[in-house]
This record gives structure tokens, sequence and C-alpha cells, in this order.
């Protein structure tokens, strides 16, 4: 076209941004609009009560108090909430609709913090479940000292183990783009680590400080950490969820959407 | 004349040793339809997808209205964009994609209900999952998705794909009539009719590269005159040797001349015309095929 033309600027003063809580809304409703997605966050709450309600049917009667109720709670939880992390970005990938994600919120590292806030929301939502349910079932079974030593404590350090999980998974997730590759390194990595770690008597010292699983058994016991347990927490975090999340979030900042 | 455009500034793009765009520049103006032509596999929809910033390009840029897409905050307030019909995910509702997207961007939710019956997607329809639409079906849901935000730019991948014949006839009035209230419209298609039937301008794209842009009536103006006469070897032998060129096709000759001069050696050769006209409308077939048929030819290219 040779004709002269000038370029008049599109106004758009008059379009408010997209405000980020709008974009965590729509990330948790993403959540739960799909059989996949709304089957998983069933699975997770249903497992959660039927967990505790068969301890508190069968167990010795001794046994069925809060720190035991939460403690099963914790466990299929601490499988499911890491997949709904992956799910969480890869249902954006396999699906291809992040096509429509990202081209209505161009800004990427946006749609990744509302992924993470709607992680995190998620996790917290699983473990208010879980509290609520144990304390439920502590009720229920009224045993004598039936909340033992059980503190605020203890809650942070559950709440802290189950957002780790489910911030790992989306890690994992963002790092692979894919839901089976995500899942399945997940799971399969923590075996494989510590069977390395079996054989080679040299990597058993520094276990704690590499092996992720290791360094957060603390978190499920009854006493504070230590100085050192939470270093090693810290060092396995660090390169078990910190670093895929660097590295994932910068693949995903990057790579081309189609 | 003040123009709110599209402007696609030399964008290359190359994957490895592979150029999938090759320096691309080119212009959509506002209140016209711009059609995006070129066999599959051209580079439409990368240059679509450089646009709005889901490819990075290798170099160059685009703007849309003085602005880049990731630059704004609200893009779909202002452009709408619908790039792969196909990119959504399967198991949601139709229903629910587009109160998704509404919700994002702070669309009213209402808007949802009236892009629906605007796109002729029944009630009964939107409710069923996105994996049991026809791709017509996921057309009219994309088409809805990218008018979410009333924008005053449209850009649109194939958007006729998958339609039925009712349907293009509703996307060729709609797209019609939102470059006639002053928007601007970019189409991609691989389907010449389509193109010439719904732009006024005209990009022509084939392996990465601009072949040929401008307006429609420029590139569909073929010069001369097609005429069919009783004695067709007689005529085409007269106007041979009156010094113009003459080509045969099918029933009937193609010259290089104005239809007066055709009927008037006819006549002084008393020979019968059967039909005598301007040369038009297969214009933009000859010459898509003669700009992207320097080597083999793209499987792809359909008419």
């Amino acid at each position: 076209m040779s004709e002269a033309t000038y370029t008049e600027t599109l106004d758009v003063s008059a379009s408010p941004a997209v405000p980020f809580h709008r974009i965590v809304e729509v990330e948790l409703r993403k959540m739960t609009d799909t059989r996949s997605g709304k089957w998983l966050l069933i699975t997770i709450a249903v497992i959660t009560v039927l967990a505790v309600g068969l301890v508190l049917a069968f167990a010795h009667s001794q046994d069925k108090v809060f720190e035991t109720f939460i403690g099963i709670a914790a466990t299929p939880q601490g499988f499911l909430l890491p997949v709904l992390g992956v799910l969480l970005v890869t249902s954006e990938w396999s699906q291809r609709a992040g096509m429509t994600t990202f081209t209505l919120v161009p800004q990427r590292r946006r749609v990744l913090a509302a992924k993470v806030a709607a992680a995190v929301l998620f996790g917290l939502a699983a473990i208010a479940l879980a509290l609520v349910v144990a304390a439920l079932a502590t009720l229920l079974a009224d045993q004598p000292d039936r909340w033992g030593s059980y503190g605020i404590g203890d809650v942070g350090k559950f709440a802290l183990l189950q957002t780790m999980g489910i911030l790992q998974g989306l890690a994992f997730g963002m790092l692979f783009l894919n839901s089976a590759a995500a899942i399945v390194t997940y799971f399969v990595v923590p075996i494989a680590f510590s069977i390395v770690t079996g054989v080679v008597e040299q990597l058993r010292h520094v276990q704690p400080w590499i092996d992720l699983n290791t360094s957060q058994q603390p978190l499920f016991g009854g006493d504070g950490l230590t100085g050192k347990e939470w270093a090693q927490l810290a060092t396995g975090t660090l390169i078990w969820i910190v670093l895929p999340l660097a590295v994932g979030a910068w693949r995903m900042l990057r790579a081309e959407v189609k | 004349m003040v123009y709110l455009v599209i402007e696609v500034d030399t964008v290359s793009k190359t994957y490895g040793s592979f150029t999938a765009l090759d320096k691309v520049s080119f212009r959509a103006r506002q209140g016209r339809v711009t059609g995006f032509l070129g066999p599959n596999g051209a580079g439409k929809s990368t240059t679509m997808r450089v646009m709005v910033g889901l490819t990075p390009p290798t170099s160059g840029t685009v703007t849309i209205g003085g602005h880049r897409y990731a630059d704004l905050t609200n893009p779909a307030r202002h452009i709408g964009t619908l790039l792969d019909a196909s990119a959504q995910h399967a198991g949601r509702t139709g229903r629910e994609i587009l109160a998704l997207g509404a919700k994002t961007i702070g669309a009213p939710s209402t808007k949802v209900d009236e892009l629906l019956a605007l796109v002729g997607l029944t009630g009964k329809e939107a409710k069923r999952r996105v994996r049991h639409y026809s791709l017509g079906m996921r057309q009219r849901l994309g088409i809805a998705h990218a008018l979410l935000g009333e924008p005053s730019v449209l850009i649109l991948d194939e958007p006729v794909n998958g339609l039925d014949p009712a349907g293009i006839h509703w996307m060729r009035v709609m797209l019609r009539d939102y470059a006639a209230r002053g928007c601007t419209v970019l189409l991609s298609s691989h389907l010449l009719h389509e193109v010439e039937m719904i732009a006024d301008d005209i990009v022509l794209i084939d392996r990465g590269r601009i072949l040929w842009q401008g307006a429609k009536d420029d590139l569909l103006s073929v010069k001369g005159t097609m005429v069919r006469a009783v004695e067709a070897d007689a005529l085409q032998q007269a106007l041979e040797a009156e010094g113009f060129s003459v080509s045969a096709a099918a029933q009937e000759l193609q010259v290089e001349a104005e239809p007066v001069e055709v009927g008037s050696v006819a006549a002084r050769h008393g020979i019968t015309l059967i039909e005598l006209r301007p040369a038009q409308g297969a214009g933009l077939e000859a010459l898509f095929l003669q700009l992207t048929a320097t080597g083999a030819m793209p499987a792809g290219v359909q008419s």
C-alpha cells in the first residue's frame, strides 16, 4: 500500500486491567468445571473422610486421638494434592486451552502467579477439611487425652507439608508441560533416589540434605524441628521445589503456545 | 485519512534451519476486511500467533492500533481473536468456555447468552461438552469468544473452516457488518473464493513470504476480454492478425483487448459471437496459482 497512512492509536484507557484476584478465581474454577478436575477434588475429599472414618471404626480405642486422625488424613492427600498441582498447569497444554488463557492475559507471569495462588488455596482447603474431619472424629471417639499435645505448631507443620506437595506438583507440571511425564516423575524419582542411596553408601549421610522425602520426615513427628532439620528441609525444598519451579517458570514464560 | 491498523513489520521466525516467516510485512486497515490468503503451511497461523504474543518472533514487530499486544492489560476488550477453534478443553461445555472468558476480561455474564444467540448455538448445544461439537460448532463458539469484549479489531484464523454454506453466509454478513461499523477485520483462509467474497484487501502469503498485498479490486481486475464465438478458430486468427494476444481457454478465448475491439473485429469478419464480456473474476485464482507456483505446488492448495 503506497498511499500515506497515519496510524491512530487504539485508546485502551477505558478498559481496566484484569485484576489478579479474577485470574485466581478463573484458575480455581477451571479446576472444578471439567470431569477430571472435579473428580480429583471429590476424590481428595472422599478419601480424607474415608481414611479418618476407617480409623474411627477399626482402630484401637487408645489410638483414636486427634494426632492419629490427622496423620491418616494427611497420607492420601499427600499423594493426590501434587497431582492436582500438576493438572493445574498441564491441562493448559495437553488440551491447548493455554492458547485462550494466554491470549486473554498475555502477561504470562500473572497467569503463573495465579496458578501458584490457586494451588496454595486448594492446598489450604484440603488442610482445613482434614483438620475439621479429624476434629469431628476425635470428638466422636471421645477418648481421654484426645487432643494430646497437638498444637498450632503441629498444624503449621502439617500445612507446610501439604502445601509443599501441591507446589512440587505444580513445579513438575511446569517443568514437563505434560501430565503423564510430570506425575510419573513426581512419584518415581523419590523411589529411584532411595534405591540409589540404599546402594551407594557414601550418599547416605547427605541423603537428608538432598532427599526431600527424608528431610520432610520431621514434619510428620510431634517434636519441633531442630535448626539442622530446618536447614535440611530448606535444601530439599530448594532442589525439589524451588529449582523445578524456576526452570518450569522459565519454560512456561517462553514456550511457544500452539 | 487516519487509519487504525494492524501493522506487521518485517517479522521473521525461524525454527532451526527452517524459515517459517521471512520478513513478513503488511497492514490491515480500519473499516476493511483484510483476507490473509495462502496455502496450508504458508505461515498464516504463525503470523497470527506472533501478533498476539503466543509465538515469539525471531525478529520484527507487530503493533495493533499502535500497541504491542503483550503490553495490553486487558487485550480482549479491544482485540477479538480466534486462533484455533479446537484449542479448548474438550471437557468443558461451550457455555462454560464463554463464561470463563467473560469472567476473565470482566465482561457482563449476560454477554454469554447474547453471543450464544448471535452465533446460533442453542441452549442445549451450549450445555454440551466441546468434545461433542462439530468443527462448525467450534468455529461458532470461537467467534462468540472473540466477540466477548466487544472488540474493534478482529483477528480470525480460518474462521470459515468447517462451516456449512449457511454458516459461511452468516460469517460473511457479520464480518462485513463489523467492518462497515469501523472495525478492523483480519481473517486468514486457504480458500480462494471465500477471501474473494469477504475481503476488501488481500495479503497473499506463501512459504513464509508475502507475495502480494493490496485491494481486492486491483487483484481481480485482469485486463482483457473473454469471448465465445461459433467460428472460434476464425476469430482467433482474425484477432491475432490484428496484433492482439489471444489464448484459448476451455470453450472460450481470452483476448488482451477491450470488449469493443474484439466485437468490431468479429463484425468485420462476419463472425457470430455467443458471449462477450470483460475478463474479471477468474483473476484471483489464476494469480494465486501463478504466484504460488514457483516450484512444486504445495499439497494443501484447494479452491
